[in-house]
């Protein structure tokens, strides 16, 4: 029997495509070459072998067609009728028919062409009956083209044809157009067939599966059957009549109540008798058995899923059921059933005879258990206490000590900076007593300190100290200054003294400012540089020897030009407080000035060297130099940087 | 958990801070931060570093013996636990801490003792080499304050020009 799936036929080409193929093959596959020199046996030998060779190949081709399409006669009677109803079934064998004659013509031209070619006398002839011959087979087939063309349609259609497997257990919906058929398969199968509000939307057969106690069922889902006389019905209808007359199927009779399908129910009803009595006319006509003789009703919504799996499981059941009582009846199970044989031995007395277990057994079942009962591990007391997560097993449970209270006792492991245990010892407060005993000793010998309170310096020496220290601090800086600039700065004589830091009212300040009476050094300061005759000045004291011997001669006025020439000089003691700037200085203002004094004076700060990077340790100026980072190399690669 | 010293400078090492060596000969160099860690790798000597404890130790700066360091000795085999003993340890531990700092503060107080006396006695002398700076020496023979008023002691004419030869 030829597999119901129809997916296997081989493409049929078209015409030109089929010639094309078979001509080029004929070319590749062959000898090409040939020479009028050749010996005769030799030339017709070639020519015949491509004659050959075409017709072998046309030949193969042909018979795959006819093979593989399936042969009307031959098969299943439901594909066969199906087969009638969709493709006109003479069309069909005509086409079929076609075909074989091609190839026995084709076959024909070649022997023909072969007795002629053995009597060939030159090339020219041979090759011309070669030529001859190729272009009859071509032009048989020009011939036959449309048929190629219409099995090859066939054979697309034929290939999507639901594969149905008429001798298993089927379910047949079938039903007035638009009552639910699709929908009842869409739920019950995973088949996704259209669902629309308009009649005539399933145009062929549909297949799901489904499963009941474990058997796989086949569920049809056929286009609605309008009440109409059987001569008038469409391809579409015979469709769903075929798959009714020939499977041995179950079949679900829709029916909807609410006329909702836009036909009426008396309508419907009278559509299942007549369902009933045709089937019964086709099934009288094939043998086949009786299907729904006897019909039970069932109510099902496709919408609220009521009933469906009722529905499927009674249909179901009763289809298994029939199966069942058919193969029982037919002689195979005979055999099946005489397979196994289960022996029964016969009673020779009344003498119960119950099963035997030693003693020791039974008591060591007891054992056992009782042994499990009573070992209680600790995972079943996490168990107990909430698992894994939850529960945390007391580590100190089983700790010796002298009191069993001190079990869940933290001690801390840290404080204030210090471990615990390093100071944990059983004398630690014995010690601790003596150490603090110890420490009232030790309080008593401070207090030292209290004579050297005698020889602190009066306030004014201390102003002395600040001040000494200030010169000396000043004089260093000024030094470090001169230092710093030595090699810059010019040496000008002190008549070019622009900074004014050699003029007798500065000397004068200075001296005053040690407590030196400045007048006589300032007179002979003018004096030498003037020259002049300059009068002496009342007080000419060089030396205090003088002044100290005349004291009791002449303190009074000593004492009161001493007082007058102090406070004359103090006045002159103030040295100007502004910076003056100087033209030919280089600043354009004090500010400036005072800034590069400011600078200078830092600059000159001793610094400190203690190991720290001095100016001959390696420094690099420039960390990322462009060079090294951008740019094209002139040899090499830029892929690192 | 432990509370480790740093080799270094000596200050404890919390839990979560720090790095430890290990050498290969199993000794073990914990560190309390990087400082201590990259002086450690200069192979700096911590004795000669300012600011380390075992610096001030070793030049005086610091407490070095006392009582009150024995207490706290890392001790390897456990005693038992007793919650008495726990509570003793617990106060003594901050008491203990007490009379240390006391006693390095004591300690301070005893190294700083002189300071001042030597301060004033460095200050008196600088005093009398620089005062020429301040204020010349003969202003401050004229000032009565600091030297001595000279007795006039009235003598014959002879015996004055002695004197001033003298002088």
């Amino acid at each position: 029997m030829v597999q119901y799936n129809f997916k296997k036929i081989t493409v049929v080409p078209s015409r030109d495509d089929f010639i094309k193929i078979t001509l080029s093959c004929t070319q590749r596959q062959t000898p090409t070459v040939v020479h009028k020199g050749w010996s005769i046996s030799r030339i017709r030998q070639f020519y015949l072998r491509k004659v050959k060779y075409t017709q072998q190949n046309f030949h193969e081709k042909l018979s795959t067609i006819i093979e593989d399409f399936p042969r009307v006669d031959n098969i299943h009677p439901f594909y066969a009728d199906l087969l009638r109803v969709l493709y006109n079934k003479d069309h069909y064998k005509l086409a079929l028919g076609q075909i074989n004659t091609a190839r026995n013509i084709i076959g024909k031209i070649a022997k023909d062409c072969v007795k002629l070619v053995k009597y060939g006398v030159s090339l020219y002839q041979c090759k011309a009956l070669k030529v001859a011959a190729l272009g009859r087979m071509c032009t048989v087939i020009k011939r036959v083209g449309p048929s190629l063309a219409y099995l090859e349609q066939i054979r697309q259609h034929m290939a999507r044809l639901p594969s149905i497997d008429p001798n298993t257990r089927t379910l047949l919906i079938c039903g007035y157009p638009n009552v639910g058929k699709s929908s009842f398969v869409n739920k019950i199968t995973r088949a996704d067939v259209d669902v629309q509000p308009y009649a005539f939307t399933t145009k062929s057969l549909f297949v799901g599966h489904t499963d009941y106690r474990h058997l796989r069922y086949q569920v049809v889902d056929t286009p609605g059957i309008l009440d109409r006389p059987f001569e008038d019905r469409n391809i579409i209808e015979m469709c769903s009549i075929t798959a009714l007359a020939h499977l041995r199927a179950a079949v679900l009779f829709f029916l909807d109540i609410s006329s909702s399908c836009g036909y009426i129910r008396q309508i419907c009803m009278k559509l299942v008798v007549e369902m009933k009595a045709e089937a019964m006319k086709t099934l009288v006509g094939l043998g086949e058995d009786p299907i729904n003789d006897d019909g039970v009703l069932f109510t099902l919504s496709n919408l609220s899923e009521e009933g469906v799996m009722a529905v499927k499981n009674a249909a179901c059941e009763r289809l298994l059921n029939q199966r069942v009582e058919l193969k029982l009846k037919s002689k195979k199970m005979n055999d099946c059933l005489n397979l196994f044989h289960v022996a029964m031995p016969i009673p020779r007395d009344q003498r119960q005879r119950p099963p035997c277990i030693p003693q020791a057994v039974l008591e060591a079942k007891a054992k056992k258990e009782v042994m499990t009962e009573k070992r209680k591990l600790k995972s079943d007391l996490e168990n107990q206490n909430g698992g894994a997560g939850v529960y945390s097993a007391s580590l100190t449970k089983h700790y010796i000590l002298a009191n069993d209270e001190w079990k869940e006792d933290i001690m801390p492991e840290i404080l204030n900076g210090y471990n615990v245990c390093d100071f944990y010892t059983s004398d630690i407060s014995q010690r601790l007593e003596e150490v603090e005993r110890e420490g009232l000793v030790q309080e008593q010998d401070i207090g030292d300190d209290v004579d050297m309170e005698g020889h602190e310096l009066t306030p004014e020496k201390q102003d002395d100290l600040i001040s000494i220290r200030k010169m000396i601090s000043s004089r260093i800086q000024q030094h470090r200054i001169k230092k710093s600039t030595a090699e810059s700065r010019p040496t000008v004589p002190r008549k070019f003294d622009k900074d004014k830091k050699f003029t007798s009212g500065r000397m004068g300040r200075q001296l005053s400012a040690l407590g030196l009476d400045p007048t006589m050094a300032i007179n002979r300061a003018c004096s030498r540089s003037r020259g002049r005759k300059r009068e002496r000045s009342l007080v000419c004291g060089d030396s205090d020897g003088h002044d100290v011997m005349d004291l009791d001669v002449g303190q009074q006025p000593n004492k009161k030009l001493r007082a007058r020439s102090i406070s004359h000089s103090r006045s002159r003691s103030q040295p100007p407080s502004e910076v003056v700037v100087i033209p030919g200085d280089g600043f354009k203002d004090s500010a400036q000035k005072v800034k590069a004094l400011k600078l200078a004076r830092k600059s000159a700060k001793k610094r400190n060297k203690d190991a720290r990077r001095g100016e001959a340790d390696r420094v690099i100026p420039c960390l990322k130099p462009k060079h090294l980072f951008s740019g094209k190399r002139s040899i090499g690669k830029t892929s690192r940087r | 958990m432990r509370l480790e010293k740093c080799w270094f400078c000596s200050s404890t090492v919390y839990p979560g801070h720090g790095i430890q060596f290990v050498r290969n000969d199993a000794k073990i160099f914990r560190f309390c931060r990087s400082k201590c860690h990259k002086n450690f790798k200069m192979k700096r000597n911590p004795r000669k570093v300012k600011w380390t404890k075992a610096y001030r130790r070793l030049h005086g700066k610091d407490m070095t013996q006392d009582s009150t360091f024995e207490f706290e000795r890392k001790r390897n085999r456990p005693e038992r636990y007793d919650r008495n003993l726990a509570e003793n340890t617990l106060k003594a531990i901050k008491k203990i801490d007490k009379v240390r700092v006391e006693r390095a503060a004591s300690h301070h107080t005893q190294r700083m003792k002189g300071k001042r006396a030597k301060e004033q006695k460095e200050a008196a002398k600088e005093l009398e080499q620089s005062i020429h700076m301040v204020k010349a020496p003969s202003s401050l023979q004229k000032e009565a304050s600091l030297t001595v008023p000279k007795i006039k002691v009235k003598v014959s004419q002879q015996q004055s020009e002695e004197n001033r030869m003298e002088e």
